[in-house]
Protein backbone atom coordinates (compact mmCIF):
# COMPACT_ATOMS: atom_id res chain seq x y z
CA UNK A 1 0.00 0.00 0.00
CA UNK A 2 2.64 2.09 0.95
CA UNK A 3 4.80 1.21 -2.13
CA UNK A 4 1.72 2.37 -3.95
CA UNK A 5 1.18 5.72 -2.71
CA UNK A 6 4.69 6.43 -3.06
CA UNK A 7 5.02 5.25 -6.43
CA UNK A 8 1.62 6.75 -7.75
CA UNK A 9 3.06 10.25 -5.86
CA UNK A 10 6.38 10.16 -7.89
CA UNK A 11 4.65 9.40 -11.13
CA UNK A 12 2.30 12.11 -10.98
CA UNK A 13 4.86 14.74 -9.90
CA UNK A 14 7.21 14.24 -12.88
CA UNK A 15 7.75 16.63 -15.13
CA UNK A 16 5.32 16.30 -18.58
CA UNK A 17 1.67 16.25 -19.50
CA UNK A 18 0.45 12.50 -20.69
CA UNK A 19 -2.44 14.44 -22.65
CA UNK A 20 0.26 16.61 -24.17
CA UNK A 21 2.32 13.36 -25.38
CA UNK A 22 -0.45 10.92 -26.46
CA UNK A 23 -1.97 14.09 -29.33
CA UNK A 24 0.85 16.26 -29.47
CA UNK A 25 1.67 20.33 -28.95
CA UNK A 26 -0.84 21.40 -31.95
CA UNK A 27 -3.72 19.65 -30.45
CA UNK A 28 -6.78 22.23 -30.43
CA UNK A 29 -8.15 22.81 -26.36
CA UNK A 30 -11.70 21.29 -26.62
CA UNK A 31 -9.50 17.82 -27.70
CA UNK A 32 -7.42 18.17 -24.68
CA UNK A 33 -10.32 19.06 -22.51
CA UNK A 34 -11.82 15.95 -23.55
CA UNK A 35 -8.80 13.29 -23.40
CA UNK A 36 -8.27 14.56 -19.74
CA UNK A 37 -11.85 14.01 -18.41
CA UNK A 38 -11.31 10.63 -20.28
CA UNK A 39 -7.82 9.54 -18.20
CA UNK A 40 -9.18 11.17 -14.94
CA UNK A 41 -6.13 14.10 -15.27
CA UNK A 42 -9.08 16.88 -14.84
CA UNK A 43 -9.39 15.76 -10.81
CA UNK A 44 -6.86 16.38 -7.98
CA UNK A 45 -4.45 14.09 -6.58
CA UNK A 46 -6.15 13.04 -4.05
CA UNK A 47 -9.08 11.66 -5.55
CA UNK A 48 -6.71 10.38 -8.41
CA UNK A 49 -5.28 8.32 -6.24
CA UNK A 50 -8.33 7.01 -4.43
CA UNK A 51 -9.92 6.40 -8.08
CA UNK A 52 -6.52 4.09 -8.89
CA UNK A 53 -6.71 2.24 -4.86
CA UNK A 54 -10.60 1.44 -5.84
CA UNK A 55 -9.29 -0.26 -9.23
CA UNK A 56 -6.98 -1.96 -7.02
CA UNK A 57 -8.81 -3.17 -5.23
CA UNK A 58 -11.21 -4.55 -7.80
CA UNK A 59 -8.49 -5.94 -9.29
CA UNK A 60 -7.87 -3.97 -11.96
CA UNK A 61 -5.07 -1.78 -12.66
CA UNK A 62 -6.97 0.66 -15.18
CA UNK A 63 -6.57 0.86 -19.02
CA UNK A 64 -3.33 2.09 -20.88
CA UNK A 65 -3.72 6.07 -21.95
CA UNK A 66 -3.11 5.24 -25.58
CA UNK A 67 -4.40 1.27 -26.83
CA UNK A 68 -7.36 1.90 -23.95
CA UNK A 69 -6.46 -2.01 -23.44
CA UNK A 70 -6.82 -3.25 -19.82
CA UNK A 71 -3.66 -3.11 -18.25
CA UNK A 72 -4.25 -6.28 -15.81
CA UNK A 73 -4.79 -8.25 -18.76
CA UNK A 74 -2.07 -7.11 -21.19
CA UNK A 75 0.24 -7.64 -17.79
CA UNK A 76 -1.16 -11.39 -17.51
CA UNK A 77 -0.21 -11.75 -21.19
CA UNK A 78 3.47 -10.70 -20.87
CA UNK A 79 4.14 -12.01 -17.52
CA UNK A 80 4.64 -15.29 -17.94
CA UNK A 81 7.03 -14.83 -20.33
CA UNK A 82 9.20 -12.67 -18.04
CA UNK A 83 9.34 -15.02 -15.94
CA UNK A 84 9.99 -18.34 -18.91
CA UNK A 85 12.87 -15.82 -19.51
CA UNK A 86 14.30 -15.15 -16.43
CA UNK A 87 13.90 -19.31 -14.95
CA UNK A 88 15.42 -19.81 -18.38
CA UNK A 89 18.55 -17.52 -17.72
CA UNK A 90 18.55 -18.95 -14.02
CA UNK A 91 18.98 -22.36 -15.19
CA UNK A 92 21.84 -21.76 -17.21
CA UNK A 93 23.69 -18.79 -15.24
CA UNK A 94 23.23 -21.36 -11.51
CA UNK A 95 25.21 -24.24 -12.43
CA UNK A 96 27.64 -22.75 -14.18
CA UNK A 97 28.66 -19.92 -12.57
CA UNK A 98 29.01 -22.31 -8.99
CA UNK A 99 30.71 -24.23 -11.68
CA UNK A 100 33.33 -21.56 -12.23
CA UNK A 101 33.77 -20.67 -8.90
CA UNK A 102 34.34 -23.85 -7.29
CA UNK A 103 36.47 -25.11 -9.77
CA UNK A 104 38.62 -21.53 -9.62
CA UNK A 105 38.96 -21.95 -5.95
CA UNK A 106 39.87 -25.51 -5.63
CA UNK A 107 42.78 -24.74 -7.96
CA UNK A 108 43.49 -21.07 -5.84
CA UNK A 109 46.63 -19.27 -7.59
CA UNK A 110 46.85 -21.55 -10.35
CA UNK A 111 46.76 -21.28 -13.64
CA UNK A 112 43.05 -22.22 -14.22
CA UNK A 113 42.07 -19.80 -11.23
CA UNK A 114 43.58 -17.08 -13.05
CA UNK A 115 42.02 -17.63 -16.35
CA UNK A 116 38.51 -18.32 -14.35
CA UNK A 117 38.88 -15.20 -12.87
CA UNK A 118 40.07 -13.09 -15.82
CA UNK A 119 36.27 -14.53 -17.61
CA UNK A 120 34.79 -13.82 -14.79
CA UNK A 121 35.70 -10.11 -14.49
CA UNK A 122 34.83 -10.44 -17.93
CA UNK A 123 31.04 -11.35 -17.42
CA UNK A 124 29.94 -8.68 -15.31
CA UNK A 125 31.88 -6.35 -17.63
CA UNK A 126 29.81 -7.44 -20.82
CA UNK A 127 27.06 -4.34 -22.31
CA UNK A 128 24.18 -7.38 -22.48
CA UNK A 129 22.92 -5.32 -25.69
CA UNK A 130 26.23 -5.91 -26.99
CA UNK A 131 26.72 -9.48 -26.31
CA UNK A 132 23.07 -10.45 -27.03
CA UNK A 133 23.86 -8.62 -30.69
CA UNK A 134 26.91 -10.54 -31.53
CA UNK A 135 25.54 -13.85 -30.30
CA UNK A 136 22.31 -13.15 -32.79
CA UNK A 137 25.20 -12.67 -35.22
CA UNK A 138 26.45 -15.86 -34.95
CA UNK A 139 24.10 -18.09 -34.07
CA UNK A 140 21.17 -16.81 -36.27
CA UNK A 141 22.52 -15.23 -39.18
CA UNK A 142 25.43 -16.83 -39.56
CA UNK A 143 24.95 -20.47 -38.71
CA UNK A 144 21.26 -20.13 -38.73
CA UNK A 145 20.49 -22.42 -36.14
CA UNK A 146 18.51 -20.34 -34.15
CA UNK A 147 15.70 -17.63 -34.90
CA UNK A 148 16.87 -14.13 -34.23
CA UNK A 149 13.90 -12.77 -32.29
CA UNK A 150 10.12 -13.35 -31.08
CA UNK A 151 8.22 -15.55 -28.89
CA UNK A 152 7.89 -18.93 -29.36
CA UNK A 153 8.77 -22.40 -28.87
CA UNK A 154 11.87 -23.46 -27.28
CA UNK A 155 14.25 -22.43 -29.42
CA UNK A 156 13.53 -18.87 -29.49
CA UNK A 157 14.67 -18.73 -25.55
CA UNK A 158 17.90 -20.25 -25.98
CA UNK A 159 19.88 -16.87 -27.19
CA UNK A 160 18.46 -14.83 -24.96
CA UNK A 161 18.24 -16.55 -21.97
CA UNK A 162 22.36 -16.91 -22.49
CA UNK A 163 22.67 -13.39 -23.07
CA UNK A 164 20.87 -12.67 -19.54
CA UNK A 165 22.35 -15.34 -18.01
CA UNK A 166 26.29 -14.33 -18.69
CA UNK A 167 26.48 -11.33 -16.23
CA UNK A 168 24.75 -13.78 -13.66
CA UNK A 169 27.01 -16.52 -14.23
CA UNK A 170 29.92 -14.40 -13.53
CA UNK A 171 29.07 -12.90 -10.18
CA UNK A 172 27.94 -15.83 -8.90
CA UNK A 173 31.02 -17.15 -9.88
CA UNK A 174 33.04 -14.50 -8.21
CA UNK A 175 30.79 -15.43 -5.13
CA UNK A 176 31.28 -18.63 -4.89
CA UNK A 177 34.80 -18.56 -4.95
CA UNK A 178 35.00 -16.11 -2.04
CA UNK A 179 32.92 -18.41 0.00
CA UNK A 180 34.37 -21.03 -0.64
CA UNK A 181 37.91 -20.14 -0.11
CA UNK A 182 36.14 -18.86 3.54
CA UNK A 183 34.59 -21.73 4.34
CA UNK A 184 37.86 -23.97 3.82
CA UNK A 185 39.68 -21.69 6.44
CA UNK A 186 37.07 -22.45 8.66
CA UNK A 187 37.61 -24.87 11.76
CA UNK A 188 34.97 -27.49 10.99
CA UNK A 189 36.50 -28.40 7.98
CA UNK A 190 39.74 -29.06 9.75
CA UNK A 191 37.72 -31.37 11.90
CA UNK A 192 36.28 -32.82 9.00
CA UNK A 193 39.78 -33.33 7.35
CA UNK A 194 40.92 -34.46 10.77
CA UNK A 195 38.24 -37.28 11.08
CA UNK A 196 39.47 -38.72 7.48
CA UNK A 197 36.95 -37.59 5.38
CA UNK A 198 37.10 -38.18 2.21
CA UNK A 199 37.69 -35.47 0.12
CA UNK A 200 34.40 -35.69 -1.72
CA UNK A 201 32.23 -36.04 1.07
CA UNK A 202 33.73 -32.61 2.57
CA UNK A 203 33.08 -31.04 -0.37
CA UNK A 204 29.78 -31.65 -1.02
CA UNK A 205 28.00 -31.78 2.37
CA UNK A 206 30.46 -29.21 4.48
CA UNK A 207 31.48 -26.86 1.83
CA UNK A 208 29.30 -27.24 -0.95
CA UNK A 209 25.96 -27.04 2.02
CA UNK A 210 27.82 -23.57 3.54
CA UNK A 211 28.80 -21.87 -0.05
CA UNK A 212 24.69 -22.24 -0.53
CA UNK A 213 23.56 -19.93 1.49
CA UNK A 214 25.33 -16.30 0.48
CA UNK A 215 25.01 -17.77 -3.09
CA UNK A 216 20.65 -18.13 -2.79
CA UNK A 217 20.94 -14.38 -1.92
CA UNK A 218 22.27 -13.12 -4.53
CA UNK A 219 20.86 -15.56 -6.86
CA UNK A 220 17.32 -14.46 -5.04
CA UNK A 221 18.36 -11.28 -5.91
CA UNK A 222 19.21 -11.63 -9.40
CA UNK A 223 15.56 -13.57 -10.43
CA UNK A 224 14.01 -10.87 -8.49
CA UNK A 225 15.53 -8.23 -10.90
CA UNK A 226 15.12 -10.56 -14.13
CA UNK A 227 11.66 -10.87 -13.41
CA UNK A 228 11.08 -6.50 -13.20
CA UNK A 229 11.87 -7.05 -16.83
CA UNK A 230 15.12 -7.39 -18.54
CA UNK A 231 14.85 -4.46 -20.87
CA UNK A 232 17.36 -4.59 -22.82
CA UNK A 233 17.61 -8.14 -23.93
CA UNK A 234 14.25 -8.17 -24.27
CA UNK A 235 14.00 -5.19 -26.64
CA UNK A 236 17.46 -6.96 -28.55
CA UNK A 237 15.32 -10.31 -28.91
CA UNK A 238 12.05 -8.79 -29.14
CA UNK A 239 10.83 -10.60 -26.41
CA UNK A 240 7.00 -9.81 -25.87
CA UNK A 241 8.05 -9.38 -21.57
CA UNK A 242 7.03 -6.67 -19.22
CA UNK A 243 10.25 -4.88 -19.42
CA UNK A 244 10.02 -3.43 -22.77
CA UNK A 245 6.15 -2.89 -22.09
CA UNK A 246 7.41 -0.63 -18.95
CA UNK A 247 9.69 1.33 -20.93
CA UNK A 248 7.38 1.85 -23.83
CA UNK A 249 5.24 2.80 -20.87
CA UNK A 250 7.84 5.11 -19.55
CA UNK A 251 8.54 6.82 -22.95
CA UNK A 252 5.19 7.24 -23.79
CA UNK A 253 3.87 8.22 -20.25
CA UNK A 254 1.30 6.00 -20.32
CA UNK A 255 0.90 5.82 -16.68
CA UNK A 256 -2.03 2.77 -15.84
CA UNK A 257 1.52 0.99 -18.25
CA UNK A 258 4.03 2.06 -15.50
CA UNK A 259 2.14 2.05 -12.58
CA UNK A 260 0.85 -1.71 -13.26
CA UNK A 261 4.29 -3.07 -14.17
CA UNK A 262 6.03 -1.58 -11.25
CA UNK A 263 3.30 -2.98 -8.62
CA UNK A 264 3.23 -6.35 -10.40
CA UNK A 265 7.60 -6.36 -10.47
CA UNK A 266 8.11 -4.93 -6.64
CA UNK A 267 5.24 -8.04 -5.18
CA UNK A 268 7.30 -10.37 -7.72
CA UNK A 269 10.44 -9.16 -5.77
CA UNK A 270 9.13 -8.57 -2.34
CA UNK A 271 7.69 -12.74 -2.59
CA UNK A 272 11.29 -14.11 -4.18
CA UNK A 273 12.91 -12.62 -0.98
CA UNK A 274 10.36 -14.15 1.32
CA UNK A 275 10.90 -17.32 -0.66
CA UNK A 276 14.79 -16.53 -0.29
CA UNK A 277 14.32 -16.68 3.75
CA UNK A 278 12.40 -19.73 3.84
CA UNK A 279 15.03 -21.51 1.97
CA UNK A 280 17.63 -19.83 4.90
CA UNK A 281 15.38 -21.44 7.35
CA UNK A 282 15.18 -25.03 5.41
CA UNK A 283 19.12 -25.24 4.66
CA UNK A 284 20.80 -23.14 8.03
CA UNK A 285 19.24 -24.63 11.33
CA UNK A 286 21.48 -21.68 12.88
CA UNK A 287 18.52 -19.64 11.41
CA UNK A 288 16.08 -21.95 12.90
CA UNK A 289 17.03 -22.36 16.26
CA UNK A 290 17.57 -18.35 16.77
CA UNK A 291 14.38 -18.35 15.93
CA UNK A 292 12.84 -21.00 18.65
CA UNK A 293 15.03 -18.96 20.45
CA UNK A 294 12.96 -16.00 20.57
CA UNK B 1 47.45 -11.05 -9.79
CA UNK B 2 49.82 -8.27 -9.78
CA UNK B 3 50.66 -8.26 -13.32
CA UNK B 4 47.12 -8.37 -14.64
CA UNK B 5 46.62 -5.11 -12.73
CA UNK B 6 49.44 -3.28 -14.61
CA UNK B 7 47.82 -4.27 -17.43
CA UNK B 8 44.48 -3.07 -16.73
CA UNK B 9 46.00 0.15 -15.61
CA UNK B 10 48.16 0.04 -18.54
CA UNK B 11 45.25 -0.44 -21.01
CA UNK B 12 42.73 2.10 -19.46
CA UNK B 13 45.50 4.69 -19.98
CA UNK B 14 45.80 3.99 -23.31
CA UNK B 15 42.06 4.21 -24.14
CA UNK B 16 41.42 7.42 -22.26
CA UNK B 17 44.40 9.05 -24.03
CA UNK B 18 43.23 7.97 -27.60
CA UNK B 19 40.14 9.20 -26.67
CA UNK B 20 41.51 12.69 -25.38
CA UNK B 21 43.77 13.04 -28.55
CA UNK B 22 41.31 11.77 -31.03
CA UNK B 23 42.22 14.12 -33.28
CA UNK B 24 45.35 13.72 -33.45
CA UNK B 25 45.31 10.14 -33.97
CA UNK B 26 42.76 9.66 -37.01
CA UNK B 27 42.07 12.06 -39.65
CA UNK B 28 38.49 11.29 -40.41
CA UNK B 29 36.27 13.51 -38.52
CA UNK B 30 33.54 11.18 -36.73
CA UNK B 31 30.16 12.89 -38.01
CA UNK B 32 31.04 14.20 -41.68
CA UNK B 33 29.35 11.62 -44.05
CA UNK B 34 30.67 10.31 -47.02
CA UNK B 35 29.10 8.45 -49.25
CA UNK B 36 31.49 7.17 -51.53
CA UNK B 37 32.90 4.85 -49.22
CA UNK B 38 29.41 3.15 -47.73
CA UNK B 39 30.13 -0.36 -45.28
CA UNK B 40 33.84 -0.71 -45.96
CA UNK B 41 35.04 -3.64 -43.90
CA UNK B 42 38.09 -3.17 -41.51
CA UNK B 43 41.00 -2.50 -43.78
CA UNK B 44 44.39 -0.57 -43.64
CA UNK B 45 42.97 2.53 -44.48
CA UNK B 46 39.44 2.55 -42.27
CA UNK B 47 41.32 0.26 -39.66
CA UNK B 48 37.35 -1.18 -38.05
CA UNK B 49 35.71 -0.40 -41.30
CA UNK B 50 33.15 2.33 -41.74
CA UNK B 51 29.44 2.50 -41.43
CA UNK B 52 26.10 2.59 -43.37
CA UNK B 53 26.98 6.22 -43.87
CA UNK B 54 30.93 6.23 -44.63
CA UNK B 55 32.05 7.13 -41.26
CA UNK B 56 35.13 5.63 -40.31
CA UNK B 57 34.30 3.33 -37.35
CA UNK B 58 37.95 3.92 -35.88
CA UNK B 59 37.53 7.40 -35.10
CA UNK B 60 33.72 6.77 -34.18
CA UNK B 61 34.93 4.50 -31.74
CA UNK B 62 37.53 7.22 -30.25
CA UNK B 63 35.40 10.51 -30.32
CA UNK B 64 32.62 8.00 -28.77
CA UNK B 65 35.36 7.42 -25.90
CA UNK B 66 35.45 10.54 -24.96
CA UNK B 67 31.65 11.01 -23.63
CA UNK B 68 31.19 7.55 -22.48
CA UNK B 69 34.46 7.67 -20.31
CA UNK B 70 33.61 11.69 -19.09
CA UNK B 71 29.90 10.93 -18.43
CA UNK B 72 30.76 8.07 -16.70
CA UNK B 73 33.55 10.06 -14.20
CA UNK B 74 31.31 12.72 -13.71
CA UNK B 75 28.63 10.76 -12.72
CA UNK B 76 30.57 9.00 -10.63
CA UNK B 77 31.96 12.03 -8.88
CA UNK B 78 28.50 13.62 -8.33
CA UNK B 79 26.94 10.08 -6.96
CA UNK B 80 29.82 10.37 -5.03
CA UNK B 81 29.67 13.84 -2.99
CA UNK B 82 25.84 13.74 -2.59
CA UNK B 83 25.96 10.40 -1.26
CA UNK B 84 28.74 11.59 1.03
CA UNK B 85 27.01 14.24 2.32
CA UNK B 86 23.66 12.37 2.92
CA UNK B 87 25.56 9.34 4.52
CA UNK B 88 27.68 11.88 6.93
CA UNK B 89 24.60 13.84 8.00
CA UNK B 90 22.22 10.05 8.37
CA UNK B 91 25.02 8.75 9.51
CA UNK B 92 26.28 11.07 12.41
CA UNK B 93 23.10 12.83 13.77
CA UNK B 94 20.88 9.29 13.23
CA UNK B 95 17.44 9.33 14.94
CA UNK B 96 14.69 10.86 13.28
CA UNK B 97 16.32 12.28 10.13
CA UNK B 98 18.81 9.29 9.71
CA UNK B 99 15.11 6.81 9.55
CA UNK B 100 13.90 9.38 7.16
CA UNK B 101 16.72 9.97 4.91
CA UNK B 102 17.38 5.94 5.17
CA UNK B 103 13.51 5.34 4.36
CA UNK B 104 14.11 7.63 0.90
CA UNK B 105 17.49 5.79 0.08
CA UNK B 106 15.53 2.42 0.39
CA UNK B 107 13.12 3.63 -1.65
CA UNK B 108 15.61 4.73 -4.44
CA UNK B 109 17.09 1.26 -4.31
CA UNK B 110 13.85 -0.69 -4.69
CA UNK B 111 13.40 0.59 -7.85
CA UNK B 112 14.76 -1.27 -11.01
CA UNK B 113 17.44 0.75 -11.63
CA UNK B 114 18.34 0.97 -15.31
CA UNK B 115 14.18 1.77 -15.52
CA UNK B 116 14.65 4.78 -12.73
CA UNK B 117 17.34 6.19 -15.44
CA UNK B 118 14.72 5.06 -18.46
CA UNK B 119 12.67 7.41 -16.36
CA UNK B 120 14.68 10.63 -15.31
CA UNK B 121 16.41 10.90 -18.95
CA UNK B 122 12.81 11.04 -20.87
CA UNK B 123 11.64 13.68 -17.95
CA UNK B 124 14.66 16.24 -19.19
CA UNK B 125 15.91 17.03 -22.68
CA UNK B 126 18.16 14.79 -24.13
CA UNK B 127 22.23 15.43 -23.71
CA UNK B 128 25.03 14.84 -21.53
CA UNK B 129 24.02 16.44 -18.25
CA UNK B 130 20.68 14.74 -18.44
CA UNK B 131 22.59 11.34 -18.43
CA UNK B 132 24.57 12.53 -15.71
CA UNK B 133 21.31 13.49 -13.57
CA UNK B 134 19.78 10.06 -14.08
CA UNK B 135 22.88 7.87 -13.66
CA UNK B 136 23.55 9.94 -10.35
CA UNK B 137 19.86 9.87 -9.44
CA UNK B 138 19.86 6.32 -9.16
CA UNK B 139 23.98 6.02 -7.84
CA UNK B 140 24.48 8.18 -4.79
CA UNK B 141 22.19 5.94 -2.44
CA UNK B 142 24.39 3.39 -2.61
CA UNK B 143 27.55 5.37 -2.06
CA UNK B 144 25.08 6.94 0.95
CA UNK B 145 24.07 3.75 2.37
CA UNK B 146 28.00 2.81 2.32
CA UNK B 147 29.12 5.82 4.04
CA UNK B 148 26.39 6.13 6.83
CA UNK B 149 27.03 2.35 8.10
CA UNK B 150 30.78 3.34 8.00
CA UNK B 151 29.68 6.48 9.87
CA UNK B 152 28.08 4.55 12.29
CA UNK B 153 31.25 2.70 13.40
CA UNK B 154 33.53 5.60 13.28
CA UNK B 155 31.40 7.74 15.50
CA UNK B 156 31.76 5.08 18.50
CA UNK B 157 35.98 5.39 18.06
CA UNK B 158 37.61 6.90 20.49
CA UNK B 159 38.99 9.80 18.44
CA UNK B 160 35.75 11.31 18.11
CA UNK B 161 34.28 11.11 21.74
CA UNK B 162 37.81 12.88 22.26
CA UNK B 163 37.16 15.68 19.80
CA UNK B 164 33.67 16.19 20.72
CA UNK B 165 35.06 16.28 24.59
CA UNK B 166 37.17 19.18 24.04
CA UNK B 167 34.37 20.99 22.51
CA UNK B 168 34.63 20.54 18.80
CA UNK B 169 31.42 21.68 16.74
CA UNK B 170 29.35 19.25 14.98
CA UNK B 171 30.26 20.75 11.16
CA UNK B 172 33.97 20.56 12.43
CA UNK B 173 33.63 16.68 13.70
CA UNK B 174 31.82 15.91 10.28
CA UNK B 175 34.23 17.61 8.28
CA UNK B 176 37.78 17.26 9.82
CA UNK B 177 37.65 14.09 10.96
CA UNK B 178 34.58 12.26 9.91
CA UNK B 179 35.12 13.39 6.19
CA UNK B 180 39.66 12.31 5.88
CA UNK B 181 38.06 8.74 7.25
CA UNK B 182 35.13 8.13 4.79
CA UNK B 183 37.20 8.99 1.89
CA UNK B 184 39.62 5.93 1.35
CA UNK B 185 36.37 3.75 1.55
CA UNK B 186 34.52 6.06 -0.60
CA UNK B 187 37.50 5.91 -3.23
CA UNK B 188 37.49 2.04 -3.66
CA UNK B 189 33.68 1.79 -3.79
CA UNK B 190 34.44 4.56 -7.00
CA UNK B 191 36.56 2.53 -8.44
CA UNK B 192 34.17 -0.39 -8.38
CA UNK B 193 31.35 1.42 -9.43
CA UNK B 194 32.47 3.20 -12.40
CA UNK B 195 32.50 0.40 -14.87
CA UNK B 196 28.51 -0.27 -14.13
CA UNK B 197 28.37 4.00 -14.87
CA UNK B 198 29.95 3.07 -17.91
CA UNK B 199 27.35 0.33 -18.72
CA UNK B 200 24.64 2.03 -17.54
CA UNK B 201 25.69 5.13 -19.98
CA UNK B 202 25.96 2.98 -22.76
CA UNK B 203 22.84 1.21 -22.37
CA UNK B 204 20.99 4.47 -22.15
CA UNK B 205 22.33 5.30 -25.97
CA UNK B 206 21.83 1.87 -27.15
CA UNK B 207 18.06 2.85 -25.80
CA UNK B 208 18.13 6.19 -27.72
CA UNK B 209 18.19 7.89 -24.10
CA UNK B 210 21.47 9.32 -24.12
CA UNK B 211 23.79 11.92 -26.31
CA UNK B 212 22.17 12.47 -28.83
CA UNK B 213 23.36 11.55 -32.58
CA UNK B 214 25.53 12.80 -34.62
CA UNK B 215 27.87 13.00 -31.95
CA UNK B 216 28.87 8.66 -31.30
CA UNK B 217 29.05 7.77 -28.01
CA UNK B 218 29.69 3.35 -27.76
CA UNK B 219 25.94 2.94 -27.15
CA UNK B 220 24.95 4.65 -30.21
CA UNK B 221 27.27 3.72 -32.18
CA UNK B 222 26.27 -0.16 -31.67
CA UNK B 223 22.20 1.07 -31.91
CA UNK B 224 22.47 2.69 -35.09
CA UNK B 225 24.34 -0.52 -36.80
CA UNK B 226 21.97 -2.86 -34.94
CA UNK B 227 20.12 -3.17 -38.33
CA UNK B 228 23.23 -3.72 -40.51
CA UNK B 229 24.62 -6.73 -38.68
CA UNK B 230 23.83 -8.82 -41.29
CA UNK B 231 25.39 -6.94 -43.52
CA UNK B 232 28.17 -5.07 -41.84
CA UNK B 233 28.91 -6.85 -38.16
CA UNK B 234 32.06 -4.91 -37.72
CA UNK B 235 30.12 -1.78 -37.50
CA UNK B 236 29.06 -3.09 -33.73
CA UNK B 237 32.08 -5.16 -32.50
CA UNK B 238 34.75 -2.77 -32.05
CA UNK B 239 32.33 -0.47 -30.49
CA UNK B 240 31.49 -3.08 -27.98
CA UNK B 241 34.84 -4.66 -27.41
CA UNK B 242 35.72 -1.02 -26.60
CA UNK B 243 33.13 -0.64 -23.56
CA UNK B 244 33.86 -4.53 -22.83
CA UNK B 245 37.67 -3.51 -22.42
CA UNK B 246 36.97 -0.51 -20.48
CA UNK B 247 34.42 -1.58 -18.40
CA UNK B 248 36.96 -4.50 -17.48
CA UNK B 249 40.13 -2.76 -16.66
CA UNK B 250 37.54 -0.68 -14.44
CA UNK B 251 36.43 -3.91 -12.51
CA UNK B 252 40.31 -5.04 -12.59
CA UNK B 253 41.44 -1.89 -10.78
CA UNK B 254 38.42 -1.55 -8.38
CA UNK B 255 38.85 -5.02 -6.98
CA UNK B 256 42.36 -4.46 -6.94
CA UNK B 257 42.05 -1.49 -4.84
CA UNK B 258 39.44 -2.98 -2.73
CA UNK B 259 42.03 -5.87 -1.73
CA UNK B 260 44.46 -3.63 -0.64
CA UNK B 261 42.31 -1.56 1.59
CA UNK B 262 41.46 -4.86 3.01
CA UNK B 263 45.21 -5.79 3.82
CA UNK B 264 45.94 -2.34 4.83
CA UNK B 265 43.04 -1.63 6.75
CA UNK B 266 44.75 -2.47 10.27
CA UNK B 267 47.38 -0.24 9.87
CA UNK B 268 45.78 3.10 8.65
CA UNK B 269 43.87 5.77 10.30
CA UNK B 270 40.18 3.81 9.72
Amino acid sequence: MSITFITFALIKALPGDPVLSLVGERANPETIERIKKQIGSDKDFLSQFLGYVGLLLKGELGRSHYTQRDVAKDIMEKFPNTIELAFGAMVIAVPFGIMLGFISAIYRGRFFDRLASIIAVGGISLPVFWIGLILMYFFSLYLKWLPPSGTGDIRFIILPAITLSLPAAASIARVARTTMLDIVEQPFIKTAKAKGLKNRDILFKHILKNALIPLITLIGLDFGSYLNGAVLTETIFGWDGIGRFMMEGIIKRDYPVVMGCLLVGTSAFVLINIAVDMIYHYLDPRVRINESAK
Amino acid sequence: MKALNKIAIGILVVIVLASVFAPLITKYDPVKIDLDSIKISPNSKHLFGTDNKGRDIFSRVLYGGRFSISIAFIAAIFSLSIGLAVGLLSGYYGKKIDMVIMMFVDLVLSFPSLLLAIGISVIFPSGIFTVVIAITAVGWASFARLIRGHVLSLKEQPFIEAARSIGCSDIRIILVHLLPNCLPLSFVFLGLKLGGYLLTESALSFLGLGVQPPMPTWGSIISLNRIYISSAPWTIVFAGLAIVLTVMCFNIIGDALRDRLDYASPGCRV
